[in-house]
Parts: C-alpha cells; structure tokens; sequence
C-alpha cells in the first residue's frame, strides 16, 4: 500500500493481511483497527471573487493491541505505508504496557452482526471551479436580498468523498464509502448608525447538485434581515421557545447524561442508578437514532464495529438506557448500542437525536403559539459559545443567543443577551412542543417551550 | 539560534529520477536533501503562472497520557507526516494538503493547487524559478528535544503524582484528573520567493480537573500549565502547587451561590484572565478579520481605540511561552508587535495573505494547526502590559462589582461580540472582596469595552492557551496583570 491512499481508497484485504502479517512478526495475536480516508474540496468567495479554494488529501489508522497480558495499546497515524503501519503496531504493543487492568476493552460481540443498509447515494464531485461558481451566484442572490446586507463574511461550500473502516483478527470486517456536500453562508448586515447584525444558514446532501442552495440563501437573508430591527431586552426570568437546532445544541451539550462512560468516570450527571428515574416532564421524549434517513452522512457500524441502532433515552420523562460502548456494556451487562469510539479507553457520543412528545402521554400544553401568547415569549434562535458556557459536570449553562422578543403582538431582535439555567430544572420545566419536528443536522425536534429561564440584557 | 547550511544543487531533477536507495527523504529529518524537491515543485509552479508557490512540510509525533482517580487509564500516541502547497494568483489562492510526501504526491497536490486558479504544469520549468536559497535551520541544535523529554513511564508517574496530589488536598472530590500532552513538530517552508526555513516545536502541557460533589453542590475546576521549547518541562512542573491550586477552587466555589445578573464593574485578574483582550480585541486585530470586513477596527490605525491605560502586545519571542516560535508556518521569523500604545492602534497581525489583500506588512505571525490548514494571520503570546497600580488599588476602587480570579474560555461572533465564562469569582463589596459567586459570563463587544479598562496593575503574568479559529488550534499564551474593567454586562442568572 502507498501513501496515496486518499485518491485510491483503502483496500481491507490488502490492509488485513499486511497487519496480519506484521503482527505474527511481533507476536501479536489480537489487534484491531479503524482507518479512514477521505477528498475534500471547499471554496469559499469574498464579494464576488474567490476568498480560498481549497483541497485535502487525508488517511488516517488507529490500530490497537492486546499484549500477552491482555491489556490494550493504541497508536494513530496518517502514514500508511508499510512502514507507517509497522510503527503504528509496534508503537501500540509498546503502549499496551501501561493498559489500564480494571478496564480492558475487547472485541465488541457485534462486531459481524448483520448491518442495516443505509440509502446513502454516491454522487461525483462538480469539481472546484463549478463548486466556486455556485457559491458565487449563492452569495451574489444573499447581498442581493437586503441592502443592509454588505457582506457575507463567513461562506463555504464544500464537497467530501469518504471511505471507513473497521478490522479485527478475528474477521470482522466493515466497510463504509460516502459522499457528502454542504454549504453555509452567514451574513453580515448593517444600517446606518446601528450595530451590525449577522445570522445564516446550513445545508447537507449527499452531493453538491442535492444541495437545497436557494433555500439556504433564503433562510440566512430572512434570519438576518430579521435581526435589523433590535432592541435591548431586560433582564429577568421569561418563558423562553427554543428553535430545534438551539434545543439539540443544549441537548448535545450535556449528553453526558446519558453517557455510559461517563457515568463510570464519575463525571456524569447521572449514576448506575439513574436508569428508571424520572429526568424530565412526564412527556417528553429523547431518542437516538443514527439511522434516520434525514441523518446525512450516517453510518451504521461505530468505531468499533457495532450495528448502530435507534436507542430510546428518555420516553415519558423516564431515563430508559444510556449509550455504549463495548467496555461499557460489559460493566452494565447489556449490549453495545453503537456509540463507540476506537481507542485503549473507548470514548461514547450519541448520533442523532430525536426529541418530541412521548406517544400516549400528558401534561403537555397542546395548540402553543409563541405569536399568540399573553406573557412575553423570548423566542431562541441559534446559541453560541457552548464550548466555554455549558458546564456538562455540573449541569449549568450560561449562553448568548440570538433571539427575539415577542411581546403584545410585536416580534423585535433581541441585541444582545445570555440565557442561563440548569439543564436538570430545563428538562422539567418544559411546557410543550409548538409546531411540528424539523429535521436539523443535529436531530429531529419541534419548537420547545421551556418557562423560568434566567435571561441577562443589557437594558 | 539560526544556523545556516550550505544549499545543494538546484538543478530541476527528473520528474522520473526515483531517490537513490539510501536517500529517502522521508526517513530521517527534513534537511537540505529536500531542496532539489522542493525547487522542482517551486519551478512548476511559476513556470504555470503562479505568482507565488510556498510548500510547507510537517512531521509530528505527539503522545497523551490521561490519568483518572489513581490509574492510568489512557496512552495515546499517535505520529504523522504531510504537505500543505499554497499557490497565490493576484489576491486569490489555493490550498491542497496531503499526507503523501512523495515526489509524485506533492506533484500533485501541486497540479490541484494551480488547477483551483485556472493554472497548469507545463514543461518549461526550468528558467522560471532561481532556486532556493542556504535552508535558514531554526532546528539545528533542537535535535535531540524530542529523546530528552520524558517517556511514557516517567509521564505516568508524574500524572499519578498529580492525582494523589488531588486527593492530599482536595474534599468531597467525585473525579480526579492529570493528564499530559507532549506535541513534537518538525516543519519545513520553502517557497518561490526565497523562503527556506526549517525548525523543530515542542509544546508540553499538563492539566488537573477536579469534580467536587456534595449533594446538589457541584464544582469542576480545571487548569492547564503548559510550555514550549523545555523537554524537562514536566519534570519541573510543581504537581503540588498546582493540586493546591485546583482544590483550593474547586473548595470555594462548591457551595458559591450563582451571581446575579447585571451591569456592574469588574476586576479581572492576571495570567489567564488576558482572555478577554484575546477575544474581545486580539481576533479583531488580524488581518483575517480586516479581510472579513469584521472588524470594527480596519481604519482605526493611529486613532485611540481603547482607554489610555492599555497598552498591548503580540509577541513570538518570549522564552518557554507557549505561543514563542522560531519561525512562523510560513517561513517569518518572529516579531514582537505593539498592537495598541496608550489606548492608540498601532498595528494589525498579518500574515502573507493578509500582506497581499489588505496592505499591512507581515508580522511573522502565519500560523496554522497543522499541514492540513493554509496559515492566517494568528496570535502568539498577547498580553495587556504592566501598569502602574496595585492590585488592590483597582479592588478597593470598586463600589459594588465582580472580581474574576479565574477565567474560562470564550469566543468572539462575527459582530464583534464576545463572551468567556468565569470559573472562579467573589463579589466586590465596598472595595472589598467578600462571598464566592459561580455561573458568571462577561458579554461585551470590543469597540464599546476597550475604552472602560481604566486601570492596570503592576503585576503582569502569562498563561498558557489554545486559541481555534480559521486555521485551526493553536498553541497561545495570553495575558495581563489585574485590570478593571469600569462596567461589563455580566450573564448569570
């Protein structure tokens, strides 16, 4: 195998038997390993001209090692030539000496149960000179929408071709191709003698000639056009709807929930005991579901070769079950449910959420209209900064937004402001579901009303 | 110390010429053997009608070790190698990186790079381009960096050190976590305009958390110490110091009351507290940002921006600090850059691209995450200087605020406004310090804060950081001795 992998795909046979191979010249009897490669191309245009083009080659390998004492080691690499591949195994074996004994992981048992087939359609790139030309007339149809709209400082559009895959010496062997396109334009608009404003849009395909552009042109110019008019909110405690997107952010933000892993750690909001126990408003419910359709770019084995497979976490308020990995499930004696990683201490993350109302439940206010509410609303649009404001541990956020106020019938900006609260009392001071679920790249989710949240202006 | 080698031939070899056994360039480190290579590639490059061609090479070796209550529960070590071409057309460019180092690999890349502005090989090459000059070698006597740091063993002894530390010092601890990062990098840049450099990195970093827990009552508190350029950097570090230090927070703020939510005054500490001119301002004052159009600052050069205490400076030189680099990711050696003097802009962070789009001069500031990113205009060590105050002169001339003694991350939006959450911070009462507050963000937009930190200590320390942005993670240092910040919209609840 050369290192011009990312151009010619990887090739599992070819791969198994060098490991095969070097492996038996090492004495290593038990090894697995995830490999990836993958063709990115991405443009991005500054007021008509291109800003950067730009392409990437990548590979990458994990392999790990059991050593004679059954403990794990791991190495990474971009270099797979051969060389790179023998250094990778004898750089793992190496590292296996300091395998933790309390917590080995092993082969998931599902690592060659049967896979649910994906409709996940392969599709040629356009090739970078027709990706900037798209983008060109995308951003030329954003400044044209609005004549406060001078830039649109942050924009891309990019194609990716994908290849995966996960080994084992004992035959499991899973294999995944995709491609994938997406495109963002954020705009920039400003009025004379007012601060600028910015918001846009995010799309997804399978292919660049998928890609709903005009749609995604038509959501960032009425987001941001709808920020112009602002005004400073005070501060207090409001009943607050979150957009799909900024409920799966906050969601996403403290998964640790509902993370097996970290429960074992300790770091978890959740312990052993928490399955059974009533973690939110009797009607809500949380599920993951990587394998949803609207999920682009889904695959359906994890880091390490488990089936991935929906997942209920929460139905009627009640925590159901927690993500894992293999490690993890052997602690809990239950089965891996898809959400590993591939390393000597196997990390868990959740795909794709699903989050509505639990069938057959109550308590819910039904026929919710933010416009038509008699106490002020502040209608949540997107949330920044989760990396510094969210404090998974310990169940706290404090968070900017870009928003509105809807109050006596009038919808306004909000100029500048943070949410706060503690995703435990959120969960059980959700009101209900306005509208119907969205599907975002993040999950499926309906406008959530929360009551009682903490909002800081500047008024 | 820069050592200059003789330069090898520079006769364009051919494109079918295999590397003699016993010469592959990609064993051994990147030195004067790659300039024939790398010439050819240049060569090709203009000869198509590229302006300029700049090749950047990299091989890393990095291992993490992670150590959870008293066990070491995770090794990660993970080595690689690629290139990243850059070709400039007028203002326009194009970027390919790859891992593929092999002179058909980087051909290309090349090919694609020139392919992106309507450009091709073509067989001319040989006239077009003058040759590299003697290879500029930063990483002469940092050859043996990498074999002097601590291996594995002596990492995980330390970190577990650190843990027993924790649990020494610390009360109602849930989690306990030392963790080490050791990040070895050697780069090589050459490009069309006589640009030949190399150097060798390394940054080493050790951070504690602790998860305190008691009932409804939870903390988590964090710190990372890290350096560059020191192999014996965790042999020295202080694993009791620091544990103290974490367990001390982690201990007040536990059963801290969230702060309430307002404009007030504030006081904001030293070393890390310098986030806040990191993200409220620094990010404003790279060209990136003046090529966006998303700085409020991009005509303001000679005009106050800020009050006439600050002073600011962006800087590569200082020695062990975690953003000091021999040579920026394109070739530049670095600079120490006086941003803002007595409140009055003086310069902007520019890097080659930013030269060529928007007129400010380079300050060896291009940097990137690794081969896969082109490089922009980026930070280094940045810091507010000293001023002429005491501590607590700027504490005892507060009324009614927030003291912040410890800052967590932030971010900055596209409009300027900025955010950073405070791990650590006591209510300011009548001059004085008194209870423990938690859940406090600080929110602002740069142009309207700058001019409100009317006072500056006198005692200036630095911290060190990771700073994301367009071209990727970063090792940064930020910061600044106390400040006080006249009034700052503080998010709690």
């Amino acid at each position: 195998m050369t290192a011009s992998t990312a151009q010619q795909g990887l090739d599992a046979q070819s791969l198994r038997s060098k490991l095969d191979t070097i492996a038996a010249s090492h004495g290593i009897r038990q090894w697995d390993l995830g490999a990836a490669c993958s063709t990115d191309t991405s443009v991005q245009v500054d007021r008509g001209e291109p800003k950067q083009m730009k392409g990437a080659q990548r590979s990458s390998i994990t392999i790990r090692v059991w050593n004679s004492d059954g403990l794990v080691g791991t190495t990474s690499t971009s270099d797979l030539s051969d060389n790179g591949l023998e250094r990778a195994l004898s750089g793992a074996r190496d590292a296996s000496a300091f395998g933790n004994a309390n917590d080995t992981p092993g082969f998931s048992p599902l690592a060659t149960a049967p896979l649910t087939p994906l409709e996940q359609p392969l599709h040629q790139g356009q090739g970078i000179l027709r990706l900037l030309e798209r983008l060109k007339e995308a951003e030329q149809d954003l400044l044209s929408r609005h004549s406060a709209i001078g830039t649109v400082p942050y924009n891309g559009l990019a194609e990716r071709s994908s290849e995966r895959i996960y080994l084992n010496s004992e035959g499991a062997c899973r294999q995944q191709q995709l491609t994938t396109a997406s495109i963002y334009l954020y705009a920039r608009a400003e009025e004379s003698g007012r601060k600028p404003r910015s918001a846009g849009a995010v799309r997804l395909a399978y292919g660049a000639s998928e890609l709903d552009i005009a749609g995604c042109i038509t959501e960032a110019a009425e987001r941001t056009i709808s920020h112009l008019d602002y005004a400073p909110i005070e501060t207090g405690r409001y009943t607050c709807v979150f957009s799909p997107e900024a409920f799966l952010d906050l969601i996403g933000a403290f998964s640790n929930l509902f993370n097996a892993r970290a429960v074992l750690d300790g770091v978890s909001l959740s312990n052993r005991d928490s399955l059974g126990e009533s973690l939110a408003v009797p009607f809500l419910s949380i599920r993951d579901n990587g394998l949803h359709p609207g999920n682009i770019g889904a695959s359906n084995f994890d880091g390490e070769g488990t089936p991935t497979r929906p997942l209920d976490l929460v139905q009627g308020g009640v925590l159901k079950n927690f993500l894992h990995s293999e490690a993890t499930a052997r602690a809990f004696g239950v089965q891996p449910t898809g959400h590993a990683g591939l390393g000597a201490k196997v990390s868990v993350g959740p795909d794709w959420f699903e989050i509505g109302l639990t069938p057959g439940s109550s308590g819910a206010q039904a026929g919710l209209d933010r416009f038509k509410s008699d106490q002020p609303i502040v209608w949540i649009d997107s949330l920044s900064a989760l990396h510094a404001g969210v404090k998974a541990s310990q169940g706290s956020f404090s968070l900017p937004f870009d928003g509105w106020l809807i109050k006596n019938g009038e919808t306004r900006s909000i100029e500048a402001a943070t949410v706060a609260g503690d995703i435990r009392q959120v969960l059980k001071a959700i009101v209900g579901f306005e509208g119907d679920a969205k599907i975002t790249p993040d999950g499926l989710c309906p406008l959530v009303w929360v009551e009682g949240l903490s909002i800081t202006g500047e008024a | 110390m820069i050592a200059s080698v003789p330069p090898g031939s520079s006769s364009f070899p051919s494109q079918t010429t295999a590397s003699p056994a016993g010469n592959n360039l990609l064993i051994g480190p990147f030195d004067q053997r790659w300039s024939s290579r790398l010439e050819a590639l240049l060569a090709s490059g203009r000869a198509a009608g590229a302006d300029l061609v700049e090749v950047f090479l990299e091989r890393t070796d990095h291992i993490g070790v992670l150590a959870e209550q008293d066990t070491i529960t995770s090794v990660t070590p993970a080595f690689g190698m690629g290139a990243g071409i850059r070709v400039f057309l007028g203002h326009r460019d194009g970027f390919v990186s790859t891992n593929d180092l092999s002179e058909a690999g980087l051909k290309q890349a090349l090919s694609q790079a020139l392919g992106m502005l309507g450009l091709e090989i073509c067989s001319s090459a040989l006239n077009s381009f003058d040759g590299l000059p003697a290879l500029r070698d930063f990483g002469l006597e940092k050859g043996t960096w990498l074999e002097r740091c601590p291996g594995i063993q002596e990492a995980t002894q330390r970190l577990l050190e650190g843990t027993a530390r924790l649990e020494q010092h610390g009360r109602h601890l849930q989690a306990r976590r030392a963790s080490y990062a050791r990040d070895w990098q050697e780069v090589m840049v050459a490009a069309s305009d006589g640009t030949f450099g190399r150097d060798v990195r390394l940054h080493q970093s050790v951070g504690l958390n602790v998860l305190a827990a008691d009932g409804e009552h939870r903390a988590g508190v964090g710190r990372r110490y890290g350096t560059s350029d020191s192999p014996d950097d965790l042999r020295q570090w202080d694993a009791g110091t620091s544990a103290e230090e974490v367990c001390a927070s982690a201990g007040t703020m536990l059963y801290a009351d969230y702060v309430e939510a307002g404009q007030m005054p504030a006081v904001l500490a030293n070393r890390f507290g310098g986030v806040i001119f990191h993200e409220a301002c620094g990010h404003l004052l790279e060209t990136t940002q003046v090529e966006r159009g998303t700085t409020p600052f991009s005509e303001q050069v000679g005009h106050p921006i800020a009050h006439e205490a600050v002073t600011a400076i962006d800087e590569g030189l200082t020695g062990g600090a975690f953003g000091s680099l021999s040579m920026d990711d394109e070739g530049m050696e670095a600079q120490r850059t006086v941003l803002i003097e007595k409140g009055v802009l003086k310069r902007f962070l520019s890097d080659r691209a930013g030269e060529l789009r928007t007129g400010h001069a380079r300050t060896g500031s291009g940097r990137r995450q690794s081969h896969t990113f082109a490089a922009a205009s980026r930070m280094r060590n940045t810091f507010i200087a000293a001023g002429p105050h005491s501590p607590d002169e700027l504490i005892s001339s507060v009324d009614r605020g927030l003291y912040c003694k410890s800052m967590g991350g932030g971010s900055v939006g596209p409009t300027g406004q900025f955010n950073f959450a405070v791990e650590e911070a006591y209510l300011i009462e009548n001059g004085q310090l008194t209870k423990p507050v938690k859940g406090a963000t600080l929110i602002g937009e740069a142009k309207e804060v700058m001019p409100r930190i009317s006072m500056c200590a006198n005692d200036l320390e630095l911290a060190a950081g990771f700073c994301g942005s367009v071209s990727g993670s970063i090792f940064v240092t930020v910061g600044q001795p106390h400040i006080k910040v006249d009034s700052i919209t503080v998010g709690g609840r």
